[in-house]
């Protein structure tokens, strides 16, 4: 595959490469059906209609950030 | 036939004081039966980052939809971390209530009053019901009030400790001073423990690690779900005097026949 095509972003800490152009590939790309997803996007939060015209560029900072069990 | 003795917060009408968690548990699924069995209608949750392993499910899916979410800010240090994990949880579609807890004490994992008080300020400003965990001492609690929390979540002993009402003096302190709910939040570890919160006047108990950590979390719930209605009926009935001395006889003392009581 051609890796002109993905950028290097941070995922949750994490160093990935993604040929995602926006949000909402990122999340399918990633396999991700969650319920309720929060994402900040270089400390912007994202809301959920938005994810599909955020863009995914090189070196973002991306937190994908879901419900769990708590008190 | 008894006048209407729901709870209202944030402009939502409850019918039960008893608010449920959702952490601990060895098994999601069971959520759902813990809800039903307990009658709560509140429900804490957490945010965390998603397992990018796909470990994990979605708790969201075992919380009957009926229930109010009270997304917590664990993990925050600092009012703008609280902040920051507020409007995470709003933006993800979860509502507008938020229980701020604000902890930078590993050990006994006790609430910064001070950073909980400029959280709420902020958060109430932007829309949010705030319900604030917090130490109960009664400048907080004011300062709380002046914030426009929703209601005053005061600790009865350490978060996960089961260890009861160990700070109930100052939760009576805090109910007769403070214009607010007040909802009892971590350390109660019994039944009688959130009786006795209900009994005393709080206006709702939260409870989740007493619930998680019995042999038999579905019907703890539901012992805790009669407790608390058991302690709120006390409390709106009125407990009878105490007295500080001697005792009272319940039986007349008059027309006794035995000739044991005839001086």
């Amino acid at each position: 595959m051609d890796s002109s095509n993905k950028v290097n972003i941070t995922v949750n800490g994490q160093q990935m490469q993604s040929a995602a152009a926006h949000l909402a590939a990122l999340i399918a790309e990633l396999g991700l059906t969650e319920n309720k997803l929060a994402v900040e996007c270089n400390g912007v939060i994202i809301a959920p209609d938005s994810f599909q015209s955020q863009p995914v560029t090189d070196g973002d900072v991306i937190e994908l950030i879901r419900f769990v069990g708590g008190g | 036939m008894h006048t209407d003795d729901s709870l209202v917060i944030g402009g939502k009408r409850l019918q039960s004081r008893l608010f449920t968690g959702t952490g601990k548990f060895g098994r999601e699924d069971v959520i759902p039966a813990i809800a039903e069995a307990s009658g709560s209608q509140v429900i804490t949750v957490a945010l965390r980052r998603v397992d990018l392993g796909g470990r994990g499910g979605n708790i969201l899916d075992h919380i009957p939809p009926h229930m109010q979410l009270l997304p917590n800010t664990s993990g925050a240090r600092t009012a703008d971390e609280a902040v920051r994990i507020a409007r995470l949880a709003r933006a993800s579609g979860a509502g507008d209530w938020i229980k701020i807890e604000i902890i930078s004490d590993a050990r006994n994992l006790l609430p910064d009053g001070y950073a909980t008080a400029r959280a709420t300020e902020v958060l109430a400003k932007e829309g949010f019901v705030v319900l604030p965990y917090m130490n109960p001492d009664l400048y907080v609690a004011r300062d709380l009030v002046n914030a426009g929390a929703a209601a005053v979540m005061p600790l009865g002993a350490p978060i996960g400790s089961n260890r009861g009402l160990q700070t109930r003096e100052m939760i009576r302190i805090l109910i007769e001073e403070i214009d607010l709910p007040i909802v009892v939040d971590a350390g109660i570890g019994a039944p009688s423990q959130a009786c006795e919160a209900m009994e005393m006047g709080a206006a709702a108990c939260l409870v989740n690690t007493a619930i998680a950590t019995a042999a038999d979390p579905v019907r703890m719930a539901a012992a805790f779900g009669r407790a608390v209605a058991a302690g709120r009926d006390a409390w709106l009935a009125g407990l009878g005097r105490v007295l500080t001395e001697g005792g009272a006889a319940s039986s007349p003392q008059e027309g006794t026949f035995t000739g044991f009581l005839d001086e």
